[in-house]
C-alpha cells in the first residue's frame, strides 16, 4: 500500500443544527486521483472547505502527510502544499494572465511573506519564464497580457488551474473543474489533468460529469447526505446498488 | 501592470523635471509663491503615501490625518529639544508616525471594508480628542505647539549662541523657508515618488494589488495577507509623518486640527481627484486642490466686481453674489461639488479622464487598428 | 444613586439623538445597501428647518413703541403678533415644535430628490464610492447652510412652559438636586414615539414587510415582481424625515450650526457599527447605550481616575466592540463582509 497523502478522520460539521458532514473518513493515496461524487447538497464542497481551512470541523481531524491540518490558517495549509481550484473561479480579475500566474509563483519561491518591494517585476526573469511555461501548459499563452476578468468562464477556470499548478502542490483539490465548459473544453481539461497525473501529483476531484470521473479517477468515494456511502474502484462503485439508488439512479 | 507609452525612467525624469521647474511654469498661472509651492510638495507626499495603501490594496483609511499630526508634533519637539536642523525633525516625524501606524494598523487591519474605515476613523478621532485634552503637556492643546525662547535645544546650544529672536529651521545653515524650503520638500517628494514607483512595480506591489483584487485567492495561494497589509499601512503612515514633519519644518508649529477627520477626508479627495492607484494621480490631485484653494479663496466680492466689470452693472450685481458663493470662504462648496462630480462621472480621476481622451484621440487616427482587449466571440463558453 | 440616575438621564437625550440618526442610517444601509455619509447633514438640515421656521414667524415690521413717551420711538414687531394679538406670541413661542410642520414636507422632498437624483445611481457601486460621493454631498449641504445662515450657532428656545426643569429627584423621593430639563424629557418621549412608529411601520404594514424582506434578501424580493425601486425611495425618505425631526427637536438642547451634522455623523456611524450594520434594534440600543456611557465618562470622579476618557470613550467602545464582536452587537452574518 502506498503512502497516505490526505487522511480525514471522523469529520463532523453542522450548520445551525443541520448536519453537513457526519463521520466522514477518507484516505487519499500518493499519486492517485480520487474522485468524490454525490448528489447536490451531499456536502462535497463543505468537505473541500474543511480540507483547506476555510471551515473548521466540529470534530475530527484532517491530516496531510501525517501533519495536522485542522485549525491551521488557509495560507499555512497552502504553504504545506495543498492547492485548490474553486467552483467559481477565484482569480485576480483586474490583473493580466501573466500576473495572475506570477503571483502564486512568488508564494512558492518566497513563502507566506517576503518584503520584496524594491526589485521590479521586470527583473524577475525566472518567475516570468515559469509563468509563461505554465500558461502554455493550460493553453492560454497567447492571451498572456490580457486582463483576466475578460476571459470566458472556461478560460478563467483553466487560468485558476494554472495558478494552482505553478505552486507545484503535493495535493490538488478540484471542485468541479469542468462545470459549465463545452465538450471541447472539457476534453482539453481532461487531457491537461491526465498530463499532471503523469507527473505524480495527487488530486482530489469533485465532479458531476461521469465522463470526467471515469476518465480520470483511480478511486471514487460517494458522498450522500454528509456520509460516505461507498468507495473503491470506479467500475465497482458504478455497480454498487446503494450508489445507484442514492445518486446514479436518481440523476441519470 | 499596464505598459503605458512611457517607460518608467522617462516617467520619473519627467516627474522630477516638472516638480523642480514648478516655480517657472506656475509663474504665469499665478501660483509661484514659496508657501504654496511648499504645500504642493508636502501634500503631494501625503497623497502619494495614501495611495500606496488605498490605491494598491483598496483599504480606505479615514484616519491618515493622525499620522500627519504626529509627524508635525514630533518635528516641533525635535526643534524644541534638540536642534533646528530639519533632518532629525524628519527622522523623528517619520519614526513616530510609523510607530503609531503600526499600532493602529495592527488593530484596524483585523477588519476589512467599511469596518476598517470606521476603525481608522475612530483611532484618528481619539488621537485628535486626546491631543486637545489630556495630552496638552505634549501638544499644547488648542494653542498648538510652538517654539519658544526657553527651549533647551541641546545640540544647537553647544554650537551656536542663542540669538535674541526665535531661531528658524534650517538644513545645516540653509534656512528652510521660502524657495530653499520648497526645493528641500521637492527633492523629498521626488524621492518619495521614486520609492512609490518601485513599490508599484515590485512583487510587493503585485501582492498588494492581489489583496485588493481577491483576498481569498491570496490566502489559498499560501500568502499571509496580514503582514503585507500592515507593511503597506505603515509605509503610507510614514509618508504622512514625513509630510507632517515638513509642514512643521516650513512653518514650525503644530496644531491638533491637523489631525481632524476633515484632514483625512482631504487626502482621500486628493487621491480620488487625481486617480486612485495611478502613479502621478495623487500628486496631480494634491496640486490641483491646493492650487484652487489658494486661488479661489483669495477672491472676494471686490475682486469679483473687477473681474465682471466688463458686464453691465445690473448684470454684474446679480452674477457676483452667485459666483461669490463658490469662491472665497465658499471654496469648500466648490470642492464638495467637484468631489461629487468626480466620483459620479470619473471614478478613475483625472488620470483616467486623460487616458480616455488620449485613447479617443488615438482611436480617431487609427480606428481600423483596434485590436480589442476584450474577449473575441469564439472564446465564449458553450453553455 | 442620585449621581448614577442623573448620568443615565443625561445620557438618554444624547443617546436618543444618536439612536434616531443611527436608525435612519442603518435602515438605508440595510435596505438600499448604501453607506450614507450625508446622513448627519440631514440631521443638520432638520435643525435648520426649525431656525428657518422661527425666522419666518418673526418677520417683523416697525411699529411705534408706546412704552417710550419722551420721543417718538419705533420697535420691531412680528406680523404674527400684529395680526393675531391673542395667540400670535404663543405661536412664536412654540416655533420649535411647530416647525415639524415645515420639516416633514421639506425633508420628504430632500429625501426624494436625493434618492432619485444621486443615491439610486450608486446602488451597485462599491461602498468606498458611496462613502465618497455622500461625503462630497455632505460638504455641499454644509457649505450652503453656512453661506445662508452664517457660521455661528443660532440658539432656539423651548416654549416657556417647557423651559424649566423637572424635579425628578423630588418626584422619586430622592434628592432635590436631581433635576432634568423638561425639554429633554420631551425630546426623549418624542424619540421613543418616532422609534416605535418606525418599528410599527416595518412590523405591521405590508409595505414594511416588503422592506424587511428586502433587508434580508434584496434579490429575491426583486424577483417577486415587487417594485422595489419605489419602496427604496420611500425608505430613504423615511430615514431622511427621521433624521430631520431628530434635528428639529434637538435645537433647544444644542444651538444648531453648520457643522453639527458632521459631528453627529461620525458618532452615529460609530453607533451603527457598534449596533451592527443593518440592524435596527442594534442601532437604537447602541445609541442609548453609547449616550449613557458617554455621560458616565464625563463624571468628575471617572475623569480623575482616567483623564481624558470622556473625550474618547465612544471611539474606544467602538474599537473594542468591533475587534471583539466583528459584526457589532446585533449585526447579522454576511452583511458588509466584503
Amino acid at each position: 500500500m502506498s503512502d497516505l497523502v490526505l487522511h480525514l478522520d471522523n469529520i463532523q460539521k453542522s450548520f445551525g443544527g443541520l448536519s453537513a458532514l457526519s463521520d466522514v473518513n477518507l484516505h487519499v493515496e500518493e499519486g492517485t486521483t480520487h474522485a468524490i461524487i454525490g448528489p447536490n447538497g451531499a456536502g462535497k464542497s463543505t468537505l473541500l472547505n474543511v480540507c483547506i481551512g476555510r471551515l473548521k470541523p466540529d470534530s475530527g481531524h484532517v491530516t496531510f502527510k501525517g501533519q495536522e491540518l485542522t485549525g491551521r490558517e488557509p495560507h499555512e495549509i497552502a504553504q504545506m502544499g495543498v492547492a485548490r481550484v474553486f467552483q467559481t473561479p477565484e482569480i485576480f480579475p483586474e490583473m493580466t494572465l501573466l500576473e495572475n500566474v506570477m503571483l502564486p509563483a512568488f508564494s512558492k519561491r518566497d513563502g507566506a511573506f517576503k518584503l520584496n518591494a524594491y526589485s521590479g517585476l521586470a527583473q524577475q526573469g525566472d518567475i516570468r519564464d515559469e509563468a509563461e511555461h505554465i500558461l502554455e501548459d493550460v493553453g492560454l499563452a497567447d492571451q498572456m497580457l490580457q486582463e483576466a476578468g475578460s476571459l470566458s468562464r472556461g478560460d478563467k477556470r483553466r487560468l485558476e488551474l494554472g495558478m494552482c499548478l505553478i505552486l507545484r502542490p503535493r495535493l490538488l483539490l478540484l471542485d468541479e473543474p469542468t462545470a459549465g465548459m463545452s465538450r471541447h473544453d472539457t476534453n482539453r481539461t481532461i487531457d491537461l489533468l491526465k498530463k499532471i497525473k503523469s507527473r505524480g501529483m495527487t488530486k482530489v476531484i469533485i465532479e458531476h460529469d461521469m465522463h470526467v470521473v471515469f476518465s480520470l479517477a483511480d478511486k471514487v468515494s460517494v458522498l450522500a447526505r454528509g456520509e460516505i456511502i461507498a468507495g473503491g474502484k470506479p467500475e465497482d462503485v458504478r455497480e454498487n446498488p446503494k450508489v445507484k439508488e442514492a445518486y446514479l439512479g436518481g440523476a441519470h | 501592470m499596464k505598459l503605458g507609452p512611457l517607460t518608467d525612467t522617462t516617467r520619473f525624469v519627467l516627474f522630477a523635471v516638472i516638480i523642480l521647474a514648478m516655480p517657472l511654469w506656475l509663474e504665469p498661472l499665478g501660483g509661484n509663491y514659496p508657501d504654496l509651492l511648499q504645500r504642493f510638495a508636502i501634500y503631494g507626499i501625503f497623497a502619494i503615501g495614501f495611495n500606496i495603501l488605498f490605491g494598491l490594496t483598496g483599504y480606505l483609511s479615514f484616519g491618515h490625518a493622525a499620522f500627519l499630526g504626529v509627524g508635525s508634533y514630533a518635528a516641533v519637539w525635535s526643534f524644541k529639544l534638540l536642534t533646528m536642523n530639519a533632518l532629525p525633525a524628519i527622522v523623528f516625524g517619520v519614526f513616530f508616525a510609523g510607530i503609531l501606524a503600526a499600532a493602529i494598523g495592527f488593530l484596524s487591519l483585523r477588519r476589512t471594508g467599511i469596518y476598517f474605515s470606521i476603525l481608522t476613523l475612530a483611532f484618528a478621532q481619539m488621537s485628535y480628542n486626546l491631543a486637545y485634552s489630556v495630552l496638552t503637556p505634549i501638544t499644547n492643546g488648542e494653542t498648538g505647539l510652538q517654539l519658544s525662547q526657553q527651549d533647551p535645544r541641546i545640540i544647537d546650544s553647544v554650537f551656536i549662541e542663542a540669538g535674541s529672536g526665535l531661531p528658524s529651521t534650517n538644513l545645516f545653515g540653509l534656512k528652510m523657508s521660502g524657495y530653499p524650503g520648497f526645493y528641500f520638500c521637492a527633492v523629498l517628494l521626488i524621492i518619495c515618488f521614486y520609492i512609490s514607483m518601485r513599490i508599484f512595480r515590485s512583487p510587493f506591489g503585485l501582492m498588494l494589488r492581489g489583496i485588493k483584487s481577491n483576498q481569498n485567492r491570496m490566502r489559498y495561494t499560501g500568502l499571509n495577507t496580514r503582514p503585507y497589509m500592515l507593511t503597506a499601512f505603515v509605509i503610507s503612515g510614514m509618508y504622512a509623518g514625513l509630510a507632517g514633519s515638513l509642514l512643521a519644518i516650513t512653518d514650525p508649529l503644530a496644531g491638533a486640527e491637523r489631525m481632524q477627520w476633515t484632514a483625512s477626508g482631504e487626502v482621500v479627495l486628493m487621491t480620488i481627484l487625481g486617480g486612485v492607484g495611478t502613479l502621478a494621480g495623487p500628486m496631480l490631485g494634491a496640486g490641483l486642490i491646493k492650487y484652487f484653494e489658494n486661488i479661489f479663496s483669495a477672491f472676494n466680492n471686490n475682486v469679483l466686481m473687477e473681474i465682471f466689470s466688463f458686464l453691465p452693472n445690473a448684470v454684474a450685481e446679480i452674477i457676483v453674489p452667485i459666483v461669490g458663493l463658490f469662491v472665497g470662504s465658499g471654496w469648500h462648496l466648490t470642492l464638495g461639488i467637484l468631489f461629487m462630480v468626480i466620483v459620479i462621472y470619473l471614478p478613475g480621476g483625472i488620470v483616467e479622464g486623460l487616458s480616455r481622451l488620449a485613447k479617443f484621440a488615438a482611436g480617431e487616427r487609427k480606428s481600423s487598428k483596434i485590436a480589442g482587449g476584450n474577449t473575441s466571440p469564439q472564446d465564449q463558453p458553450g453553455e | 444613586m442620585d449621581a448614577v440616575l442623573l448620568q443615565i438621564l443625561n445620557g438618554l437625550d444624547k443617546g436618543a439623538a444618536y439612536a434616531l440618526i443611527a436608525l435612519g442610517l442603518t435602515l438605508v444601509f440595510g435596505t438600499l445597501g448604501i453607506v450614507n455619509f450625508a446622513h448627519g447633514a440631514l440631521f443638520m438640515l432638520g435643525a435648520f428647518c426649525a431656525v428657518t421656521f422661527n425666522k419666518l414667524m418673526l418677520i417683523s415690521t416697525k411699529v411705534e413703541d408706546t412704552s417710550v413717551t419722551l420721543f417718538k420711538a419705533f420697535k420691531e414687531k412680528p406680523y404674527l403678533e400684529i395680526w393675531f394679538p391673542e395667540w400670535g406670541p404663543l405661536l412664536i413661542q412654540y416655533s420649535v415644535p411647530l416647525s415639524i410642520l415645515l420639516a416633514i414636507p421639506f425633508m420628504i422632498l430632500v429625501g426624494y430628490v436625493m434618492e432619485r437624483g444621486l443615491i439610486r445611481h450608486f446602488y451597485k457601486r462599491p461602498h468606498a464610492e458611496q462613502i465618497l460621493v455622500t461625503f462630497g454631498l455632505a460638504i455641499v449641504i454644509q457649505e450652503i447652510i453656512k453661506a445662508v445662515f452664517g457660521a455661528n450657532p443660532i440658539p432656539q428656545n423651548a416654549p416657556d412652559l417647557l423651559s424649566g426643569s423637572a424635579a425628578i429627584g423630588t418626584w422619586l423621593g430622592l434628592s432635590d438636586a436631581l433635576v432634568y430639563p423638561y425639554w429633554r424629557l420631551v425630546y426623549l418621549g418624542f424619540s421613543v414615539v418616532i422609534i416605535f412608529a418606525v418599528f410599527a411601520f416595518l412590523q405591521f404594514t405590508t409595505y414594511g414587510m416588503v422592506v424587511r424582506a428586502g433587508m434580508r434578501d434584496r434579490e429575491t424580493v426583486g424577483l417577486l415582481g415587487i417594485n422595489i425601486q419605489k419602496r427604496f425611495t420611500i425608505v430613504f425618505a423615511i430615514a431622511t424625515v427621521v433624521a430631520g425631526l431628530a434635528g428639529v427637536m434637538y435645537t433647544p438642547i444644542l444651538p444648531p450650526d453648520y457643522h453639527m451634522g458632521m459631528d453627529f455623523l461620525v458618532l452615529s456611524f460609530v453607533v451603527v457599527v457598534v449596533g451592527g450594520m443593518g440592524s435596527l434594534g442594534g442601532a437604537v440600543s447602541a445609541g442609548f447605550l453609547l449616550g449613557i456611557v458617554q455621560s458616565f465618562a464625563s463624571m468628575t470622579i471617572v475623569k480623575e481616575f482616567l483623564p481624558g476618557i470622556d473625550q474618547i470613550i465612544i471611539y474606544l467602545v467602538a474599537v473594542v466592540i468591533l475587534l471583539v464582536l466583528p459584526r457589532g452587537l446585533m449585526g447579522r452574518a454576511g452583511v458588509m463582509d466584503d
